[in-house]
């Protein structure tokens, strides 16, 4: 479950950037080709979260959908899975020009007293 | 590095959405955009006007706290992929050449390793660094072949990171124009994530898998540059039809190169040992 290693990482970046600050919310974006599964993210945050800055902090997930363009004519289409054929060609390669995302937006921290 | 242009604005965080507000430095920060129009910000504090959040759109100078939204714009995994760079350079600089060895556990990732050293030892000089979960059974097995291997435990973790290469290349400290093959985790999810460093990650795919195995699994066989498609001599036992595992795989990935072999007949193996004293000319280079 690399979601456990991906959640810790994402909380220690934002530990660090709130520099003591408390975090109230965090946004991520999560490709729906990353491999990575954000109900599995939802489930390590608290659990990560927990005794650091982040504690009790909501988490807002972004899912960007995967799309493809076809090497041979250039076509551009959805994607479910990181590979596949050219929907209009038939061509077997492709580049994914979205959809492996996984990356920290932003955060919202607490304002100063 | 500022996502929005990739100037050199660390550090600081960037705040708000606006793009010139988001190459503000604590100092004030010169930048020239695409279409030549270049803004100046200084910016001295503290601050004599008021901060609104209505005049931002106009101008307004809103720092994080007030504002209480920090744009961040960091890759979740850019700290292993850093390491991973690093060590990119640690191999190329002393002419090493690094695989990354994945598969489902039980495909034969030891064996096929074992025979492959023993069968190149007069021509390649090599080291294992080898991941698994628990024990060092791998390791010493690797290491009766008479080839120098370091083993990872990762624990409750389900594949290698970069820093745990890192860590292991310094105690093993590899020969300058030799292989390095870094067996990971058995398990074809995560090991696809995690860039090692590595010139190449090498799929074992074993034929009492099942045909579709690539298609259940395309982040490992996207992310994969050859396919060992291992235990052929069992071909007579099973109704494995490996024409059609070999399609489902290239479908996932064209640029794949694809070797059938026997680690224990050595069936095929020619091949892949061709393709490996290749790559490592080149890493010499």
């Amino acid at each position: 479950m690399h979601e456990l290693s991906i959640t810790r990482s994402v909380v220690a970046i934002v530990a660090e950037r709130a520099a003591g600050q408390r975090v109230t919310r965090v946004r991520l974006e999560i490709g729906r080709l990353s491999a990575v599964v954000p109900d599995a993210i939802r489930f390590c945050f608290d659990l990560c979260a927990a005794n650091t800055p982040l504690a009790g902090a909501a988490l807002q997930i972004d899912e960007i959908p995967g799309r493809g363009r076809c090497d041979a004519c250039c076509a551009e289409f959805a994607l479910t899975m990181p590979a596949g054929r050219c929907p209009r060609c038939g061509a077997g390669s492709l580049r994914l020009i979205s959809g492996q995302e996984m990356n920290i937006k932003e955060m919202e921290v607490e304002p100063c007293a | 590095m500022c996502v929005t242009c990739g100037c050199a604005n660390s550090g600081e965080a960037i705040v708000e959405t606006h793009e010139w507000r988001a190459h503000r430095g604590p100092d004030g920060h010169e930048h020239v955009h695409a279409d030549g129009t270049r803004h100046t910000h200084a910016h001295s504090r503290p601050h004599t006007h008021p901060h609104t959040r209505a005049g931002g759109a106009r101008g307004g100078h809103a720092p994080a706290a007030d504002a209480g939204l920090v744009r961040l714009e960091q890759q979740i995994l850019g700290k292993n992929q850093l390491i991973a760079e690093r060590n990119r350079g640690w191999f190329a600089g002393r002419g090493i050449l690094a695989l990354n060895l994945v598969s489902s556990p039980g495909a034969g990732k030891t064996t096929l390793l074992e025979r492959t050293l023993a069968d190149l030892k007069s021509a390649i000089k090599a080291s294992v660094i080898e991941g698994d979960q628990a024990t060092s059974n791998d390791a010493e097995r690797i290491r009766a072949t008479g080839v120098e291997a370091i083993q990872i435990n990762t624990g409750a973790g389900c594949h290698l990171e970069a820093d745990m290469v890192e860590r292991a290349l310094a105690v093993l400290q590899p020969e300058a124009g030799s292989v390095v093959m870094i067996e990971n985790v058995g398990n074809l999810v995560c090991p696809a994530l995690f860039d090692l460093g590595e010139r190449a990650k090498v799929v074992i795919f074993s034929i009492t898998e099942g045909e579709d195995k690539p298609l259940k699994y395309p982040h490992m066989f996207g992310a994969a540059e050859v396919l060992l498609l291992n235990k052929m001599d069992l071909a007579p036992h099973l109704r494995f039809d490996a024409a059609r595992a070999v399609d489902n795989a290239l479908s996932v990935n064209p640029r794949l190169r694809v070797f059938r072999v026997s680690a224990v007949t050595g069936e095929g193996l020619a091949p892949w040992y061709a393709w490996l004293r290749g790559e490592l000319a080149a890493a010499r280079l």
